[in-house]
């Protein structure tokens, strides 16, 4: 596994450094067809809402350099959650992005001993590469490949439910495929991850304690130039001997209500989480992007 | 009428009289770009001829004002972008038209044409065939035949 950090590291580089197509000419922003950044997945990274596609954030095209920020809300039968975060597409093939989630254990918490409205919190910073293939145009679909680097602010807690880290780096690569001739897009990711629900319950267990391998998708359908409506899921791993851990899935509407701002209703259903399970409810998200 | 279009198209496949006069080549179906749909299911989504030529001028005309790509359009020939776009669209809609513009490589050799500006006309196109009352689902199917098109429409 240990390997695989730096190679991820120098691919990247490699990508940012080498001459492209367009190097020559003058930046030039935006230019995006709607919707075709995508929404922001929990994690940070442009894509649906549970999982990342094969593209990169912003409006730019390869000649330009673009931005996003995202707030989401979750609203499940327990818990609520919040997250925020912004991310930057360079020529719409590398982004960065950052993002920090919130999660609140409401009543849970005094049930867990934690405390009432006990809070776990953890910072993620992203990185996508976007390798090969284009989402809308070329018959090769859009394929990236990226990392997350996630760090839990209750280091103490998250090990005493059981988790080894406070720390992981999740290791993704993703497949994306518009298809014009039926307005249907999907979507396949694979990752790496010792994640306990994100990360935001730290990293491996006592049932696993390393990296294992999920795979996620997404499937929309394109209503109109600005309404898509789909469907994700997001295979879970399963390492806390306290708690299980469920697949999670959602059905969802996004609206590009402007160039710059999209916003996505979704049901979710989570699954067991921390002990407590059927936690269903609703994911809300505003993204803004240039 | 027909007959003697079609004699002037045999004669002249390079600029009927009123457009600018191009550089010769060899009129050819191929060069639109993309097999034709089968069936007369897209012909109909998109009006028939009348429906694709309202399309077709719309479009042009949404073009050459548009404050983004206006520019590129600039100075162009707009009465042959009519008539070649019309038999383009017709040939690939199977709507019973033959295409005798140029590829598409040679017809944009040089414009400098990139990915935003690409974008900006499919957003253009939209509209026009928006305005003409075509399905969106309908709408994505002709641009999935355009699509792999932007390779050679585009600036390497
Ligand atoms: C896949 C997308 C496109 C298709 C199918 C297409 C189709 C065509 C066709 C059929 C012609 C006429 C060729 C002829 O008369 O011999 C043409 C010419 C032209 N196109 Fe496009 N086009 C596309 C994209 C673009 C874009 C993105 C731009 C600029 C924003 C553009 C600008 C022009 C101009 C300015 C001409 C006139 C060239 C001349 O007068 O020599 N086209 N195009």
């Amino acid at each position: 596994m240990t390997y695989l950090r730096p190679l991820l590291l120098a691919a990247l580089m490699l990508a940012a450094l080498s001459p492209q197509q367009g190097m020559a000419r003058p930046i030039r922003n935006g230019g995006k067809l709607l919707l075709t950044n995508g929404i922001t997945s929990l994690e940070g990274a442009s894509g649906g809402g549970l999982t990342p596609w094969a593209v990169i954030a912003g409006n730019e095209t390869s000649d330009g350099i673009g931005l996003s920020a995202h707030g989401t809300l979750v609203e499940v039968k327990d818990y609520d959650y919040q997250s925020a975060g912004v991310a930057i597409g360079i020529r719409d093939r590398i982004e960065l992005s950052y993002t920090h989630q919130d999660f609140n254990t409401n009543e849970i918490g005094a049930a867990l001993g934690l405390g009432k409205d006990f809070a776990f919190s953890q910072d993620i910073f992203g990185a996508k590469v976007r390798l090969a293939g284009d989402l809308v145009y070329d018959r090769l679909p859009a394929i990236a490949v990226g990392v997350q680097y996630k760090n839990n602010n209750q280091g103490a807690i998250v090990r005493a439910v059981g988790a080894k880290s406070d720390k992981g780096v999740d290791y993704y690569a993703s497949v994306s495929k518009l298809f014009l001739s039926r307005s249907i897009l999907l979507s396949g990711t694979a990752r790496l991850t010792k994640a306990n629900q994100m990360g935001l319950l730290g990293f491996g267990g006592g049932k696993q304690a390393g990296h294992t391998l999920q795979f996620e998708g997404s499937a929309a359908w394109q209503l109109s130039r600005r309404i898509a409506i789909g469907g994700e899921y997001r295979r879970k791993p399963d390492n806390l001997n306290i708690a299980r851990e469920d697949d999670w899935f959602d059905a969802f509407a996004a609206v590009a209500i402007s160039r710059n701002v999209t916003a996505t209703i979704a049901y979710a259903d989570l699954g067991s989480i921390a002990t407590v399970k059927k936690q269903r409810g609703v994911l809300f998200q505003l993204q803004t992007a240039f | 009428m027909s007959i003697i279009l079609s004699l002037l198209l045999l004669q002249a496949p390079y600029a009927l009289p009123g457009e600018t006069a191009v550089d010769p080549y060899v009129a050819d179906n191929r060069h639109a770009g993309a097999a034709p749909f089968e069936g007369d299911g897209m012909a109909k989504a998109f009006g028939g001829q009348d429906g694709i030529r309202r399309i077709v001028d719309r479009f042009v005309a949404i073009n050459f004002a548009d404050p983004v790509i206006g520019e590129i359009f600039a100075n162009h020939d707009q009465v042959r972008l009519k008539r070649t776009l019309f038999e383009q669209f017709c040939f690939i809609l199977n709507a019973g038209c033959s295409y005798t513009g140029r590829d598409m490589a040679s017809a944009h050799k040089d414009l400098g044409v990139q990915k935003a500006d690409m974008n900006r006309l499919v957003e253009t196109l939209q509209r026009a065939m928006g305005e003409e009352g075509v399905s969106f689902q309908a709408q994505n199917r002709f641009l999935s035949k355009l699509a792999p098109m932007r390779r050679d429409v585009i600036e390497k």
